[in-house]
C-alpha cells in the first residue's frame, strides 16, 4: 500500500471510530458540572500540549510485547501492536482524541438547554429531541471534529513514527514518506506528497470554517 | 382543531430542606390563572419546572385531577412528555432552525403530518401568528415570538398551562396587546393556568388569584384583590409592594369603626374588625388609594392645624410636610413627613391636582384617609 493511501486509510480509521466517541464524551462534558470537570479535561487535552515523542515513547512502551498491557493486548488482538497498523490505529486515537472532542463539546455548549427542556415538554421523547434539535443545532461542530481528525492523523508524524516504525506498506505514513524522501534527496515525491497534504489541510480548514458560520 | 375537553384541577405540595428550602402548596382550578407572584430568587421558576417535569424536588406531590404526575412517598414521577403541560419558557426557546409552523407542529398531536399541520395553522391562527408561519424565529419581533410560544403550548392539548415571566420580554404597547390576547384566549380554554410574574400590576391585570412565594415558601394563595389589599401579615404585605406599613396599637371597637393609635396624639379608626383584641399590638396598612389631599395649609403656618384635628373614623386627618414629589407621567408620587410620627406617607395624586393646590416640596398638607382604606394586621412575634 502507498504511503498516501495508507495515511488515507489510518485517517479513515480514526475519524470513524473517534467522532463517535467524541460525540459522546463532548456532548457529556458540555453538560458536565462536576468537581471533576477540570481534571477530566486535562487529561483529554493533554495531547494538545504534550510533544508527539513522548506520548509515542509512553505508548511504545505501554503497547510493547515486553509489557504487561502489551502482552494482554497482543494476545486478544492475536499479534503485537507496536509497528502494525492497529497499533498505529490507536496510537492516532490517543492522539486525536481533543481535535474530536472539542468542537463538539463547543457545539453542545452553545445549545441552550432550555431548547432541550422545550422539546420534552412539546412531547418529543430523547431519541426525537436528538433527532429534530439536538443533531440540527450542532451537526457544524461534529462535522468540524470529523474533518480535525481526519486532517490531524495524516499530517501525524512523531507519534506515527514511535510507534509504527517506518515499515513500508505497513506503518509508512506520507508524513514519514515525506521526512524519507527528503533524507534521500528526492524532492521530487517529497514535493508531491507536501502539495497533497497541503490541499487536504486546506481544504479541511475550509470545511470547518464553512460550517462553523453562523446561521439565522 | 381538537375538540374541547374538560380539565381537572392542579394540585401542588412540594417539600424539600437541601440543596434549597421549598415549601410551597398550591391549587389551580380548571379556568383558573393563578399567579405565582415572588421576588427574584423565591423559587417561582424552579416551581413551575417543577410542575412540568423539568425538575424533581425531595418530597411532596403534584396532582393533576385524578392523574399523579409526582409522589414521592409512592416513588412516582412521571416525565415531562406524558404529563403534557403547555410551557411557556421566559425567553420562549423556540427552536431557532424551525420554522414557525415546524415549532408548533412539533408540539401538535396527532396521526398524519396533514393533520398535525392543520391544527398548528389553527393555533397560530388563533394567537394572531397567521401569515407569519415560513418564517424562522429569529426574523420575529418579541411579541410575536411570545404568540409563537404560546401557540406550540397550547397545540400540545396540554393538561395545565405553565407560563414563566411571558411577557418580561416585550415593550409595554405589546405587552398590553399580549394581556388582551390571553385574557381573550383563556376564556375559551378552561385550563388551570399558572402565570409567574414579578409584577403586580400584571397579576392584577390578567389573574383571578395569587400565591405569594418568599424564600422558597409559599406564604398565602388567594383571590388577588384579598391577598392585595388584605394581606395577612407584615411580611406579605411588604412583598405585594405596600409602603405604607405602620405599627400601631388596637385602642378601643365601636359599632363601626375599630381605632389605632400610631402613637399617643394619632388615632385613625378603620372599618371594625373586632375580633382584635384591645391594646393588641398591630400592624397597620393605609392603602394609598384611600388618600385624598384634603388641603394645602401652607408652607410655614401651622395655626390652622387645631381645626384640622377632627374625631378619627370619619375623618382620618392626617398632617405632614411633603418630602418628596415626583412627576411619573400625569400622576405626582409624593412623600408626606408626618408630624406625629417619625414615618413617612405615600400615595399619588393627579398631577392637575397638585397644580391646582400648588403642591410642592416643603409644603404643609392635610390628608384625610377613608377607613376602608386601613387594615390592621396582626403581629406575630
Amino acid at each position: 500500500m502507498s504511503p498516501f493511501a495508507l495515511s488515507l486509510k489510518l485517517a479513515l480509521w480514526t475519524t470513524l471510530l473517534l467522532v463517535p466517541v467524541g460525540l459522546l464524551l463532548g456532548r457529556w462534558l458540555a453538560r458536565y458540572r462536576g468537581a471533576l470537570k477540570p481534571w477530566l479535561e486535562s487529561v483529554i487535552f493533554l495531547p494538545l500540549v504534550l510533544p508527539p515523542t513522548v506520548i509515542g515513547y509512553y505508548l511504545l512502551r505501554l503497547l510493547s510485547p515486553g509489557t504487561e498491557t502489551g502482552g494482554f493486548l497482543a494476545e486478544i488482538i492475536g499479534q503485537p501492536l507496536v509497528f502494525t497498523f492497529p497499533g498505529l490505529v490507536i496510537a492516532s486515537l490517543v492522539v486525536n482524541l481533543p481535535f474530536a472532542i472539542q468542537p463538539i463539546q463547543l457545539a453542545f455548549g452553545n445549545l441552550p438547554e432550555q431548547l432541550r427542556e422545550a422539546a420534552w415538554v412539546s412531547g418529543l421523547s430523547a431519541s426525537q429531541t436528538w433527532w429534530h434539535i439536538e443533531l440540527p443545532l450542532t451537526w457544524q461542530g461534529i462535522v468540524a471534529s470529523a474533518t480535525l481528525v481526519f486532517a490531524h492523523t495524516l499530517g501525524e508524524f512523531g507519534v506515527v513514527l514511535l510507534v509504527g516504525g517506518n515499515i513500508e506498506g505497513s506503518t509508512r505514513t506520507v508524513s514519514i514518506a515525506i521526512y524519507d524522501s527528503v533524507q534521500s534527496f528526492d524532492m521530487q515525491t517529497a514535493s508531491h506528497y507536501s502539495l497533497a497534504l497541503l490541499g487536504l489541510s486546506l481544504a479541511a480548514l475550509v470545511i470547518v470554517r464553512l460550517s462553523s458560520r453562523p446561521r439565522r | 382543531m381538537s375538540s374541547p375537553r374538560s380539565h381537572s384541577a392542579l394540585e401542588v405540595r412540594l417539600h424539600q430542606t437541601l440543596p434549597f428550602e421549598l415549601s410551597v402548596s398550591l391549587n389551580c382550578e380548571p379556568g383558573e390563572l393563578l399567579a405565582l407572584v415572588g421576588p427574584s430568587g423565591s423559587g417561582k421558576t424552579t416551581v413551575l419546572r417543577t410542575i412540568a417535569g423539568l425538575h424533581r424536588v425531595r418530597s411532596g406531590n403534584i396532582r393533576c385531577g385524578n392523574q399523579i404526575w409526582f409522589d414521592d412517598s409512592q416513588g412516582i414521577h412521571v416525565s415531562a412528555q406524558i404529563r403534557k403541560t403547555g410551557f411557556v419558557f421566559q425567553d420562549y426557546a423556540l427552536f431557532p432552525h424551525k420554522s414557525v409552523l415546524e415549532n408548533v407542529m412539533l408540539a401538535t398531536p396527532g396521526q398524519s403530518r396533514l393533520e398535525r399541520r392543520e391544527s398548528a395553522m389553527s393555533w397560530l391562527h388563533r394567537t394572531n401568528m397567521q401569515g407569519l408561519h415560513a418564517k424562522k424565529p429569529g426574523l420575529l419581533s418579541g411579541g410575536q415570538r411570545q404568540r409563537v410560544a404560546l401557540a406550540r403550548a397550547l397545540a400540545r392539548e396540554p393538561n395545565a398551562l405553565l407560563m414563566d415571566e411571558p411577557f418580561s420580554a416585550v415593550d409595554q404597547q405589546t405587552r398590553r396587546k399580549l394581556y388582551r390576547e390571553l385574557a381573550q384566549l383563556r376564556r375559551e380554554l378552561h385550563l388551570p393556568i399558572l402565570l409567574v410574574t414579578h409584577d403586580i400590576h400584571e397579576v392584577q391585570q390578567l389573574a383571578d388569584s395569587l400565591c405569594l412565594l418568599h424564600r422558597g415558601v409559599s406564604l398565602t394563595q388567594g383571590p388577588v384583590s384579598q391577598v392585595i389589599n388584605r394581606p395577612q401579615s407584615r411580611t406579605i404585605a411588604k412583598l405585594v409592594g405596600h409602603q405604607n406599613l405602620f405599627s400601631a396599637k388596637v385602642v378601643r371597637h365601636d359599632a363601626r369603626y375599630t381605632y389605632y393609635s400610631l402613637d399617643e396624639n394619632t388615632i385613625l379608626g378603620g372599618t371594625a374588625v373586632h375580633e382584635l383584641k384591645r391594646d393588641s399590638s398591630v400592624s397597620l396598612l393605609i392603602a394609598p388609594t384611600a388618600i385624598s389631599v384634603n388641603n394645602a395649609i401652607g408652607d410655614t403656618d401651622r395655626s390652622t392645624l387645631a381645626e384640622h384635628r377632627l374625631p378619627p373614623g370619619d375623618y382620618n386627618r392626617l398632617i405632614g410636610t411633603v418630602s418628596g414629589a415626583v412627576e411619573l407621567g400625569d400622576e405626582l408620587s409624593l412623600r408626606l413627613r408626618l408630624d406625629s410620627i417619625p414615618k413617612a406617607l405615600r400615595f399619588r395624586i393627579a398631577t392637575y391636582e397638585a397644580e391646582k393646590l400648588n403642591i410642592r416640596q416643603g409644603k404643609l398638607l392635610s390628608v384625610d384617609i377613608r377607613p376602608d382604606g386601613l387594615h390592621a394586621m396582626v403581629d406575630r412575634s
